[in-house]
C-alpha cells in the first residue's frame, strides 16, 4: 500500500518558481532592472521517471536545475522534495536533502580537479558525510561504483586529462551515484560528446534509472536526446514554460507554436523523411531577458500571433490530460 | 566518348585533393592527423565532410588552406588542385598563397568570436578583406561591406558596422563571418563546424542563410560537421572520416539510406532520432575512437567493429574502393551487403 501512495505523489514539485538576477549600477549598487532568468514555472516529477527540459541557451532551464540543487536559493516559489518544500530552507537544514539531489554537469573536463586521481575524487564524495569508515571499505565502494559506470577500477591513479571524454562523464556520473541519490538534476550531460559515445552514456543512464530507480531531470538542448530519454518535456522560452506533455505527444502533435518551430529546426539523419518535412524557420532572435516583452513573450517571432498576444501573457493551462500549453491560439 | 566525359569532369572540378597527408610531430611520436585521403568538389557543388571529434576533418580543411602550424605541423605529401593549379607547390607565406586565401577558397570557423578581432569594428574588419582582395579603395570597400552585409540579412548596417564582435549575438556574428567568406566571390567557402555552437532554430536560420547565397553566387560549399542530421538537409555528397582517412563516401541518399562502412552504420544507429519513438533502444559503437599516434597498418575501426574478420586483422588498411554505382566508395574489407543480407 505504501508503495502505491508513493508513486502517486510526485517525487519533485515546482511551484511558480522564480529567480531574478538584479542588475547593479553606480557607486551604491542602485538596482535598475532585474534579469528575470526563471520567471514563474511549475511542474512536477514523479519517482523513477525523466523529466526533459529543452529550451535553446538563455532561456533558463541551466538556472533552474541550479535551484533544485539549491545552488541558488529561488527568489520566489516552492520547491518540494518529496512534500517538503526546500526553497528556502538554510544552509544547516539542507544538508539532509544534499545527499538526495545530485547534480551531473555538461563539461566533464571542468567539474573534475585536475590534480585529483579518479580514486581520490571519488574518495572525496564517499568521505564527505564525516562517518568512519575503514579504508577497505571506501576501497569497496570506489570498486563497486566504478563497476556500476563501466569503468575498470584499476584506472584509480589516472588524473582527468588521461581520460577520455567518455570515460570522464562516466566518472561524473559515479560521483553523483556516491550517496545513493533519489533525484539526479542532469545539465547537459551529454552535449559535449560525441556522437557514437553519447549513445553510450545515454543508455547508461537508462540503465542506471532502472537498476536504481533513479529520477531525472534532464535538461539539454538536444531534442532528439530528450525525446529518446525523457517521459514528459516541458519546452522553455525565456524563463517560462510554454508546453508541458509526454515525449511522444509532444513530438507528435506539438501545440505550441515555439515547440512547432523548435521540432521542425532540427534536422533528421534520414534521408526520405527529411525529403518530405516541411520547415519553419523563425524569423529574429530570442528577446532580451531585461526588455521581455509585453503580453506573450514569443509574440515578436510567432507567425499566429494577434493583438491579444501582445497584450496579455497567456498562462499555461490544461488542454486535455497530461497536457498543458502557454498560448491564445490553442 | 569516355574520353569526352573524362573531359567534362575534369572541367567541372574545382578543387581536387589528391593523397593528402598531414602529421604533426609531437614529442610522443608522429600524429597522422590526416592519412592520406583523397577528394574533390565541382563547381557550385554542396559537399559534406563527417566525422567525430579527432578524426582530422578540420586539420584537412586547414590543410587545404595552408593555415598548418608548423612545426609542429607539416603537410608531407599530396596534392591540393584548385582550378588546375597545384597549391602545394607554393609555400604557406608565398603571395600565390595569399591571394588565394580568403578570395578564392574562404573559411568560416566554428567560434565567430575568436576569429573575429575583438578590438576592431566589423565594418572595418568587413572592408579590409574587400580591400586586401578586391584592390579597392577605402570608401568603396565600406560601401561593399555595408551592401554584403545587408545580403546577409542584418538589419541597420550602418550602426552594425560600427559595432563590435562583442556587441552582437552569436547568430549575428556568425552572418558577419558568413559576409566576409562571401564578400570576395570566392569560388569555395568552407564552413567548419558553423552552426556547432548555435542554437536549432538559429542553426537552421544561418544555414538556411548560406546556402541562399551560395546559390545565388555560384560559389561551392563544403560543410564540416560531425552532426549527420546537418548534412542530410543540406548536403549533396558526404565523405565520412575516421581516425584521418576516408572510410565511405558517395550521395548522401547513398550514405544514408545504404550505408556500407561498420562505422557509418554504428553512427546512423547511436543517434536518437526525433521521428522515432524512445521505446527502442540505443545501439552505441563500442570502445573509443583510437589515439593516432602509431596506429597499426590495419583497419582503424578493427577494434570497434563489430562485423571484423579474421582477414581483417592480417590485411593491410583496405584501400576506397567502389560499390555499387560509381559514386559510393567504401573502404572495408567486407562486403555487407551480403552480410546484412543473410
Amino acid at each position: 500500500m505504501d508503495n502505491v501512495n508513493i508513486k502517486e505523489k510526485p517525487l519533485l514539485e515546482v511551484q511558480n518558481l522564480k529567480m531574478f538576477f538584479p542588475l547593479i549600477k553606480g557607486l551604491f549598487a542602485k538596482k535598475y532592472a532585474d534579469i528575470k532568468a526563471v520567471n514563474g514555472i511549475s511542474f512536477s516529477i514523479k519517482k523513477g521517471e525523466t523529466f526533459g527540459l529543452v529550451g535553446e541557451s538563455g532561456c533558463g532551464k541551466t538556472t533552474t536545475g541550479m535551484c533544485i540543487v539549491r545552488v541558488y536559493k529561488p527568489t520566489t516559489g516552492n520547491i518540494f522534495y518529496q512534500g517538503k518544500d526546500i526553497a528556502n530552507l538554510s544552509e544547516e537544514e539542507l544538508r539532509p536533502y544534499r545527499r538526495n539531489i545530485q547534480l551531473i554537469f555538461q563539461d566533464p573536463y571542468g567539474s573534475l580537479d585536475p590534480r585529483q586521481t579518479v580514486f581520490s575524487i571519488i574518495k572525496e564524495a564517499i568521505t564527505a558525510d564525516r562517518r568512519p569508515r575503514t579504508k577497505v571499505e571506501i576501497k569497496e565502494r570506489f570498486e563497486e561504483l566504478m563497476t556500476t559506470v563501466e569503468l575498470d577500477p584499476k584506472m584509480g591513479d589516472r588524473l582527468p586529462h588521461e581520460m577520455s571524454g567518455g570515460q570522464r562523464q562516466r566518472l561524473g556520473i559515479a560521483r553523483a551515484l556516491v550517496c545513493s541519490p533519489n533525484l539526479i538534476v542532469c545539465d547537459e550531460p551529454v552535449s559535449a560528446l560525441d556522437v557514437s559515445i553519447q549513445a553510450q552514456i545515454i543508455n547508461l543512464f537508462e540503465q542506471l534509472q532502472e537498476e536504481f530507480s533513479l529520477t531525472y531531470l534532464f535538461i539539454a538542448h538536444d531534442l532528439a536526446v530528450v525525446r529518446h530519454i525523457s517521459n514528459n518535456i516541458g519546452v522553455m522560452y525565456l524563463g517560462k514554460l510554454v508546453e508541458v506533455t509526454s515525449a511522444n505527444e509532444l513530438y507528435s502533435h506539438p501545440l505550441h507554436p515555439y515547440t512547432k518551430a523548435l521540432l521542425s529546426a532540427v534536422p533528421i539523419p534520414d534521408y526520405y523523411t527529411e525529403q518530405k518535412r516541411l520547415q519553419i524557420v523563425l524569423e529574429g532572435e530570442v528577446p532580451s531577458h531585461i526588455n521581455v516583452p509585453p503580453g506573450c513573450p514569443f509574440h515578436p517571432r510567432c507567425r499566429y500571433a494577434t493583438a491579444v498576444c501582445k497584450k496579455i501573457m497567456p498562462e499555461l493551462k490544461n488542454v486535455s490530460d497530461n497536457r498543458s500549453v502557454a498560448c491564445h491560439n490553442v | 566518348m569516355i574520353e569526352i566525359e573524362k573531359k567534362a569532369a575534369e572541367s567541372a572540378r574545382l578543387l581536387d585533393v589528391k593523397h593528402l597527408r598531414t602529421s604533426f610531430f609531437t614529442n610522443d611520436g608522429e600524429v597522422k592527423a590526416v592519412d592520406d585521403i583523397s577528394y574533390y568538389i565541382n563547381k557550385q557543388e554542396v559537399i559534406a565532410l563527417v566525422g567525430e571529434s579527432g578524426c582530422g576533418k578540420s586539420v584537412s580543411q586547414l590543410s587545404v588552406m595552408q593555415l598548418i602550424q608548423e612545426p609542429p605541423g607539416k603537410i608531407i605529401g599530396g596534392e591540393i588542385i584548385l582550378n588546375g593549379q597545384n597549391l602545394l607547390e607554393y609555400s604557406p607565406k608565398s603571395k600565390e598563397i595569399r591571394k588565394i586565401r580568403g578570395a578564392k577558397i574562404s573559411m568560416i570557423f566554428q567560434e565567430p568570436m575568436t576569429s573575429l578581432n575583438p578590438v576592431y569594428t566589423i565594418g572595418s574588419q568587413l572592408s579590409e578583406v574587400i580591400r586586401v582582395h578586391m584592390r579597392v579603395g577605402k570608401k568603396e570597400a565600406w560601401g561593399r561591406g555595408i551592401k554584403t552585409l545587408e545580403s546577409v540579412g542584418i538589419s541597420d548596417v550602418d550602426k552594425r558596422m560600427k559595432n563590435f564582435p562583442f556587441e552582437l549575438s552569436g547568430g549575428m556574428r556568425q552572418r558577419v563571418m558568413i559576409a566576409t567568406s562571401v564578400a570576395c566571390h570566392s569560388d569555395l567557402i568552407i564552413a567548419d563546424e558553423l552552426t556547432t555552437a548555435l542554437d536549432v532554430t538559429t542553426q537552421a536560420q544561418v544555414m538556411d542563410l548560406l546556402l541562399s547565397v551560395v546559390k545565388e553566387l555560384g560559389t561551392a560549399l563544403l560543410v564540416v560537421t560531425h552532426n549527420l542530421g546537418l548534412v542530410t538537409r543540406y548536403a549533396e555528397r558526404i565523405y565520412v572520416m575516421y581516425a584521418g582517412k576516408i572510410i565511405e563516401s558517395g550521395t548522401t541518399e547513398d550514405i544514408l539510406t545504404c550505408p556500407m562502412h561498420p562505422y557509418t552504420i554504428g553512427l546512423l544507429k547511436s543517434i536518437p532520432r526525433l521521428d522515432v519513438e524512445q521505446a527502442k533502444k540505443l545501439d552505441p559503437i563500442a570502445g573509443d575512437p583510437p589515439n593516432l599516434i602509431d596506429l597499426p597498418p590495419r583497419c582503424t575501426f578493427l577494434p570497434r567493429c563489430q562485423y571484423a574478420h579474421e582477414e581483417c586483422r592480417l590485411k593491410p588498411f583496405p584501400d576506397l574502393r567502389c560499390v555499387g554505382q560509381s559514386q559510393h566508395c567504401v573502404a572495408c574489407h567486407l562486403d555487407l551487403r551480403s552480410i546484412k543480407n543473410g
